[in-house]
């Protein structure tokens, strides 16, 4: 009967979307509990034990990639986030300009270049910096990092900026106020949820970076994700699954959290 | 003399200079870490490869018949270089399956979110989001360990006696079909959500009571209608399966090379930058190709619909 036929109910639909979403997450969840094994199987449980964290936190390599990480993800979020705040401000809310769409495409480079490509070039470029300068630090890996983040960072603080009327500021700018002074009265009050989802997106995109990373790095300058990738070719234990815990932990607060900020009102 | 219209243009031009002067750092950055390395590279694809890795400033097109091509090194005859061959053709190949795949998942997936009620399916969508933006690595890592010879799978079937010996699937063709479908399948169901949130689901429903079938319905009615969001989930799953090289190296463990790491290879023991160098521009030139005719696609739909 035609009647019978109801559009949320394709029984076949269903059963494939929720086999999908089953798939999604079913790997990942394994992968956290196996980091809690008291064995060193990431297959076979054998009682829970937070060995695999200790051993973790106390391997002198994974702390040095740590705060490796972290050091290249807060610097490369705050260059390519500032950058990102300017650029929005000179992009939005105002006519079309000759260049626009020239600089609306550089913007968005880093999301249409594959990564590998990128790597590459980059290995390239600074390969013949680091022989002419003698200079191997993490800069290079900051700058590159900040480079790819612009896209990430500039695409929320835009979306916020869109929205936001220009009146008040003009106001402001009626009344004298100098063009900063704008800026930090009126236009920051207003715009910092859109500068703090940026930034975090940012940070999150710079910690899970691996090709750009591997192609760029000096010898001993390993992050996180590189020493991952790096302990393939050995044996498996939870110890990764550990790191992997902590690290999708942190992806997944910032998702979250970049979730609720930008859906504080305007 | 001030003349009074050149007061408004002293003013636009203070504009303009205050632009370009907010637009610098952004750009410095680009140019300096993604765009001008890009030319370099290009640069590089022409010139001889250095005994040691880097290059020699002489120019040279060699790099550029070695992509498809190669000398017999007896005889000086050309020849196709079937080692390059075989793995561009498994790139496209693999991330032709994979794009297909993440359409036969990703359609029902879409379809089921777009017809729960309004209230659940930011939800739903949170749900295929939450991966989407967590570590690409640690994505493939948790496939790896679930289908390796000693992983979770092989261990369960035996435990269950379906099979006696491990059913080798890491490191083959099919191990990084899986992978890539896994972690790109949520970039199609996103946009094919966006278009199907858009659909008139009583046009569905008109299309039944006419007696049309279940297939006819699909093909007639709701395929013409989705068709934006399908284009652009296939490119957005084909351009990354295509330059991927992190699910590759971990799923086919350095047996099935793609692309990317044919790339890679050329500047760790191939010690060709200039080959490598022209296989990147190479794999660029494919993407852009895929890009062009997304825009283009998506540009033609958007005026009847609109």
């Amino acid at each position: 009967m035609a009647k019978a036929f109801d559009v949320r109910k394709q029984w076949g639909f269903t059963t494939i979307a929720i086999i999908c979403f089953v798939t999604l997450y079913l790997p990942v969840i394994l992968l956290v509990i196996y980091s809690f094994n008291a064995g060193s199987s990431v297959a076979i449980w054998e009682g829970v034990s937070l060995r695999w964290y200790r051993s973790a936190w106390e391997n002198t390599q994974v702390q040095e990639a740590t705060i490796r990480s972290l050091v290249i993800a807060l610097w490369a979020s705050g260059i390519s986030t500032s950058a990102a705040v300017l650029a929005a401000l000179a992009t939005t809310r105002v006519r079309p300009f000759k260049g626009y769409s020239a600089v609306f495409a550089a913007i968005n480079q880093p999301l249409m270049v594959p990564e590998i490509v990128t790597a590459v070039a980059l290995l390239i470029f600074f390969a013949g910096i680091k022989v002419q300068t003698g200079y191997t630090g993490l800069a290079y890996i900051i700058i590159a990092h900040a480079a790819f983040c612009i896209p990430f960072a500039y695409l929320p603080i835009r979306a916020r900026l869109t929205g936001m009327d220009l009146s008040l500021e003009q106001a402001a700018a009626d009344l004298y106020a100098t063009p900063f002074q704008v800026f930090r009265r009126i236009t920051l009050p207003q715009l910092w949820p859109g500068i703090l989802a940026g930034a975090m997106l940012a940070f999150v995109i710079s910690l899970d970076d691996v090709v750009i990373t591997e192609f760029v790095k000096s010898a001993g300058q390993d992050t996180l994700p590189t020493y991952m990738l790096g302990q393939l070719r050995r044996n498996i234990t939870p110890e990764v699954n550990a790191i992997s815990t902590v690290l999708l932990g942190i992806s997944v607060t910032m998702v979250i959290a970049f979730f609720f900020v930008s859906r504080i009102k305007k | 003399m001030a003349d009074v219209s050149e007061v408004p243009s002293a003013r636009e031009r203070a504009i303009v200079r205050n632009r370009w002067l907010l637009l610098t750092p952004a750009l410095a950055i680009l140019i300096f870490a993604a765009s001008g390395p890009l030319l370099i590279t290009l640069t590089y694809s022409f010139l001889t490869p250095g005994d040691y890795g880097g290059v020699e400033w002489k120019f040279s097109t060699d790099a550029w018949f070695n992509v498809i091509l190669q000398r017999d090194i007896f005889d000086d005859t050309l020849m196709f270089a079937d080692a390059h061959l075989s793995i561009l053709w498994r790139s496209v190949k693999l991330s032709l399956m994979t794009t297909i795949g993440a359409i036969i998942l990703g359609f029902p997936t879409a379809y089921f979110i777009a017809t729960r009620p309004k209230a659940h399916r930011d939800f739903w969508m949170l749900l295929i989001i939450i991966p989407f933006w967590t570590n690409l690595l640690i994505r493939t890592f948790a496939v790896m360990e679930l289908i390796r010879n000693e992983g979770t799978l092989n261990t369960l079937l035996m435990a269950v006696g379906i099979i006696d010996d491990p059913i080798q699937i890491l490191y083959t063709e099919t191990a990084i079909m899986i992978g890539m479908l896994y972690v790109y399948l949520p970039l199609m169901v996103l946009p094919l959500y966006a278009s199907m949130e858009r659909l008139d689901f009583s046009l569905v429903e008109a299309g039944y009571d006419l007696y049309a079938t279940r297939f006819a319905v699909l093909r007639r009615i709701i395929l013409p209608l989705v068709k934006p969001g399908l284009i652009a989930g296939s490119i957005l799953v084909f351009v990354p399966s295509l330059g991927a090289y992190v699910t590759p190296r971990v799923m086919g463990g350095g047996k099935q090379l793609m692309l990317g790491n044919l790339i890679e290879l050329q500047f760790g023991q191939g010690r060709n930058w200039p080959l490598g160098a022209a296989l990147s521009i190479t794999l660029l030139a494919i993407v852009m190709v895929a890009l062009i005719f997304y825009v283009r696609a998506a540009g033609k739909e958007e005026v009847p619909h609109g």
